[in-house]
């Protein structure tokens, strides 16, 4: 099996689906020309040309809605923001058009659009640019979203949301694109809506997403050390949320740490909260911790980034305190 | 035939609407379109326009009135058509009745669910509640483990999974034993109060008394009324042997009756946008009973001998206390008598009962001082309060009424005079 | 200005052509059952079967008639939340329009969309929009879609002046004049938003010059005359299919009606003078008057075209009236299309 980056991974992805199906393209800023401002986008326009791999403005709140009206009328659009701090420009479009469209028109009208680019931060990027939206867009129905972990992940995710029939928010990670790994060849997809067991544990579940989730096998893997076996659950899909594999997991530990990336007031971990207090109730023997992004702008100074983040240490402490090991 | 013009809704939470002035008149010719009149809303002045063309036949309400929506206003059609008065038949009246769709269904898995999740509860112990985790707390109960007896090792003493995986198992408890006695019935030593859940009646009571403080402008009125002759004549009642015990709040009730027959004013409702008058008397008393209390109606109480009062009255109050009052027993007074002298009040303030708009507070008999014909002497005094809605009941009016009363209680044979 | 939001027509007035007038008559046709199908949608509202926003169309019929009658059954049209007129001059049924305002399953959303969200695919009916300027992208997305497998449809987007201070109507003119996009943008100014006078809202008076900064072809057109509407959506619609141009046509024209039902006719914000004055250049009246003088038509045969309309109309409110509310189990459909 090839190892891939992220970022090609990604590319594959693209290549594969647009070579299958005509009626998808892409469109965004940079993604033609200059190759993709991730470089995400590399080699397309040569391959596909200007139509299908299309240059746009800077004009988030247009192409957003641009990509939705082709979508209405059957194409499939894969639309990139250069990162989702831009796309609050768009945030319009995506909820109040490719959100309802279908709901409105009693079914006649869907949108099969994919909106994707980079989200949260990076480093030093402050307090514009390192913004995490997930829980923004879980909170609509009528979207899916969707944040892959890893690059195997990410291109077979990205397939299953180009083919899927609904409007998707894909978030990828800037920190992610160089991650490297393994990744099947030609047609590899992963379906929506299921989480993804990244390690086995017995001791105590550690839900996490996207960015998170290596920061959590980084902590698992500190935790074995000192005896403690915990499970890694890559969420993959925010929305719809695989309760069915949280309330699995949680199950067999009885202890569980969220951790995520963006801040904690209403938060996809609040969700997940909600979810096993509500329906695993009597398999908790603690309550269930969540590790967050700190509830602050992000700062610039790299001393003050870094306790805003959320690192290992943050996730081992809130173990020990769920296992009562003080 | 001719169309019904209606007071429409012109605005999303407009209910009502005042018609401000009339722009066509009966007669006059109109067209769709056309503003028939100046509507007052509860947001602005809107235009009310037609929405059939020909003749203005009929002004259904005048200037100034204040008009449902969808009532009819005005009648449209052919000069010299037969007009009615524009009330909708009771096939139209349905139109406007269609049946609001129901609750959407909950997502039936998700209550199932919660209510299958709900913690099992732990037997609370003479120092408290028990902490434990979830977990703790079912595995207890699986294996019949009194988590009382365990030292939890959890943050403030919680039990947790661990403290349980050395505890011995006990006996399976058993599902069939003797119910938990009802917290009502327990009454902890030294403990500052009870919480005890509210029963429909005392819901009921609330919402009502609520209802009746709040929006009600109230006022009172106190007289005290000299009871000598009264109580002489009770004692005369007395040697005539046969027949119920005649109470002094029969009496009373007698006498209520009797002025409010003089004094229609009192003997009224509120009715939100009327008054309603009353040509019956029906008195309410209010009985007090085990949890609350409820007001039993005697009816056409000024046509009954006080004899038939105080039978009924014994009869209704006796039924109260037993919870067997039909409910038209106890609704449809014009006015209410509350007596708490039985229970050593000197005089009190009464709550309105609505939709009526006056209830008397009958406090007890004392004996005491007072200045009778010059003279310095103990008399029997009695002090009654009268609650008025103002809305219905002016000041003057009500003193008027209690003036009345007191004098049939000072000389009784003026109630049949 | 106030008071002169219509001009004079720029079109030479020239005599109607004979053999179109079966044409002519189904203009007039559509535009009253338009008014009257507006004015049952009012008295509906009135009497509490009609809830929510209601956006009455009266005083632009001659709008929607004359420009979508220049489209082909294959162009998509998107529209504002005032899309009653346009809905029914694209065809959709009487009955299932006002189903729909009537929240029934019967309607054209089957009850889900109502007033604001008229849908029907079939006829390129691509929706009512509520947000003032959001959909201006979409109609601009149907054309590139139209431009991607190369047809020779147009897209057409229907909305209001006060859209044109949105940022959306400029990133989306943009992008159909640098793309080249066979949409045409059709601005029906009314003179008001909501009540915010057009040169209280704008910093220019004459809305089509805004096509200027995109090199886009513009017109303004009096919207009060169905013939003069029709001759220059035709001339816009051949610019975008032929030439694949897109073109802003502002259309001047008046809302004879409040905003929506919970606005007076003319409030604070414009006056009864003023509206009356407006109601003299009735659409309805101006092109009936024009049928009778041109011997297509006489009164008597407009008379009974207006009976012929009322009792459609009739037959349309009894049918949304006694049709069956939506199950609940609607509710929870077509939040997602299942895979």
């Amino acid at each position: 099996m090839p190892t891939l980056t992220y970022r090609d991974a990604l590319n594959h992805a693209l290549r594969e689906e647009m070579a299958r199906d005509p009626d998808v393209f892409l469109m965004g800023e940079e993604v033609g020309v200059y190759q993709g401002a991730y470089k995400v986008s590399r080699g397309l326009l040569d391959e596909f040309g200007p139509m299908r791999v299309v240059d746009t403005p800077i004009t988030e709140l247009g192409f957003a809605g641009v990509g939705i009206g082709a979508a209405m009328v059957g194409l499939r659009p894969v639309i990139e923001f250069m990162t989702w701090n831009f796309a609050l420009l768009a945030i319009d479009q995506l909820v109040n058009n490719a959100a309802k469209m279908r709901y409105m028109s009693n079914g006649q009208v869907g949108v099969p659009a994919v909106f994707r680019g980079p989200g949260g931060a990076a480093l030093q990027l402050a307090a514009q640019h390192s913004q995490a939206f997930e829980s923004f867009y879980a909170h609509v129905p009528g979207l899916k979203v969707v944040m892959p972990a890893t690059p195997a992940d990410a291109k077979g995710l990205l397939k299953s949301a180009i083919r899927d029939d609904n409007p998707v928010v894909f978030i990828e990670g800037e920190m992610l694109y160089n991650l490297k790994g393994e990744v099947p060849e030609g047609e590899h997809v992963v379906p929506l809506g299921k989480a993804d067991v990244k390690r086995a544990g017995r001791d105590v579940t550690i839900v996490c997403h996207s960015k998170t989730v290596a920061v959590a096998l980084k902590a698992a893997d500190e935790l074995a050390d000192d005896g403690v076996e915990a499970e890694v659950l890559d969420l993959r899909t925010i929305r719809p949320l695989d309760t069915e594999a949280v309330l699995a997991s949680v199950a067999r530990t009885h202890r569980c740490v969220v951790a995520e990336e963006g801040w904690p007031f209403a938060g996809v971990g609040a969700q997940v909260v909600d979810t096993i207090q509500r329906e695993a109730f009597d398999e908790l023997d603690a309550p269930v911790l969540r590790v967050t992004g700190a509830d602050v702008p992000m700062p610039y100074n790299k001393q003050l980034e870094k306790a805003a983040k959320v690192d290992p240490a943050k996730v081992i402490a809130a173990v020990h305190s769920v296992l009562y090991r003080d | 035939m001719a169309t019904r013009v209606v007071m429409e809704a012109l605005s999303p939470t407009m209910e009502e609407g005042r018609l401000v002035e009339w722009k066509k008149q009966e007669g006059e010719a109109v067209a769709v379109g056309d503003v028939l009149a100046e509507v007052e809303t509860d947001k602005a002045v809107m235009e009310l326009v037609a929405r059939a063309a020909g003749t203005l036949l009929k002004q259904v309400v005048p200037a100034g009135a204040t008009v449902p929506v969808s009532e009819p206003v005005a009648l449209i059609g052919e000069p010299g058509e037969a007009v009615d008065n524009g009330k909708p038949t009771p096939a139209q009246k349905q139109q406007g009745t269609q049946p609001a769709p129901g609750p959407p269904p909950a997502p039936a898995a998700e209550a199932e669910r919660a209510a299958a999740s709900a913690p099992a509860a732990a037997a609370p112990t003479p120092e408290g509640r028990v902490k434990a985790s979830p977990l703790a707390r079912r595995i207890a109960a699986e294996r019949g483990i009194d988590l009382g007896a365990l030292a939890g090792s959890g943050p403030e003493g919680r039990v947790v999974l661990r403290d349980l995986e050395q505890a011995p198992a006990a006996a399976p408890t058993h599902a069939g034993g003797p119910p938990a006695p009802h917290p009502i019935l327990r009454t902890p030593e030294g403990a500052a109060f009870t919480d005890v859940p509210l029963n429909q009646l005392r819901k009921t009571i609330a919402r009502r008394l609520v209802q009746s403080i709040g929006p009600i402008p109230t006022f009172y009125l106190t007289t005290e009324v000299d009871m000598e002759r009264a109580w002489d004549a009770r004692e005369a009642l007395k040697t005539l042997g046969d027949g119920p015990k005649v109470s002094f709040n029969d009496i009373i009730l007698k006498a209520v009756a009797a002025a409010l027959r003089q004094h229609p004013a009192c003997n009224a409702w509120w009715q939100d946008d009327h008054i309603r008058y009353w040509h019956e008397v029906h008195v309410s008393m209010a009985v007090a009973i085990e949890d609350g209390l409820i007001t039993p109606v005697i009816r056409n109480t000024d046509l009954k001998s006080l004899r038939e009062i105080a039978a009924e009255s014994l009869d209704l109050a006796e039924r109260a206390r037993e919870r067997r009052l039909k409910p038209e027993e106890y609704t449809g007074g014009t006015f209410s008598v509350s007596n708490l002298g039985m229970l050593d009040i000197d005089e009190f303030t009464a709550v309105i009962n609505p939709p009526e708009a006056g209830i008397l507070a009958v406090g007890r008999i004392v004996e005491k001082p007072v200045v009778h014909e010059g003279q310095l002497t103990v008399r029997r005094r009695l002090r009654l309060t009268m609650s008025c809605d103002h809305r219905v009941i002016d000041g003057a009016t009500g003193a008027r009424f209690l003036k009345t009363l007191k004098a049939m209680l000072e000389n009784p044979l003026a109630m049949v005079w | 200005m106030a008071g002169t939001a219509v001009p004079r027509p720029r079109t030479r007035r020239r005599g109607l052509d004979a053999e179109r007038a079966e044409e002519y008559r189904g203009w007039l046709r559509q535009m009253i059952l338009i008014r009257r199908f507006e004015e049952k949608a009012g008295e509906a509202y009135s009497l509490g079967k009609i809830g929510g926003f209601c956006h009455l169309y009266i005083g632009q019929e001659a709008v929607a008639v004359g420009s979508l009658a220049a489209l082909r059954a294959d162009d998509y049209i998107t529209c504002s939340y005032r899309e009653h007129g346009h809905a029914l001059a694209r065809g959709l049924s009487p009955r299932a329009v006002m189903a729909e305002l009537f929240g029934k399953a019967a309607g054209t959303s089957g009850g889900k969309g109502g007033s604001m969200h008229l849908f029907d695919a079939s006829l390129g009916f691509l929706g009512g929009h509520g947000i003032v300027a959001g959909h201006i992208p979409l109609a601009t997305g149907m054309a590139f879609a139209i431009k991607y497998r190369n047809t020779d449809q147009v897209a057409v987007c229907y909305f209001g002046e006060a859209a044109v201070n949105n940022g959306a109507f400029h990133e989306a003119l943009n992008m159909a004049a640098l793309w080249k996009l066979p949409v045409v943008y059709v601005c029906e100014n009314n003179r008001y938003g909501m009540g915010t006078a057009l040169e209280r809202a704008s910093a220019i008076y004459d809305i089509s010059e805004r096509a200027c900064s995109y090199d886009m072809a513009n017109e303004v057109v009096d919207g009060q005359d169905v013939l003069v509407m029709h001759a220059a959506m035709e001339r816009a619609v051949e610019r975008a299919r032929a030439d694949k141009h897109p073109t802003l046509l502002e259309v001047r024209t008046y809302r004879f009606m409040g905003h929506s039902m919970s606005d007076p006719i003319h409030g604070h914000y414009r006056t009864r003078e003023e509206v009356e004055d407006q109601r003299k250049r009735d659409p309805i009246a101006v092109w009936s008057q024009r049928l009778i003088e041109e011997g297509i038509m006489d009164q008597a045969g407009v008379k009974a075209l207006d009976k012929e309309i009322v009792d459609e109309v009739e037959d349309a409110y009894r049918f949304a009236d006694e049709a069956p509310e939506p199950a609940m189990e609607e509710l929870y459909s077509d939040v997602y299309k299942e895979s």
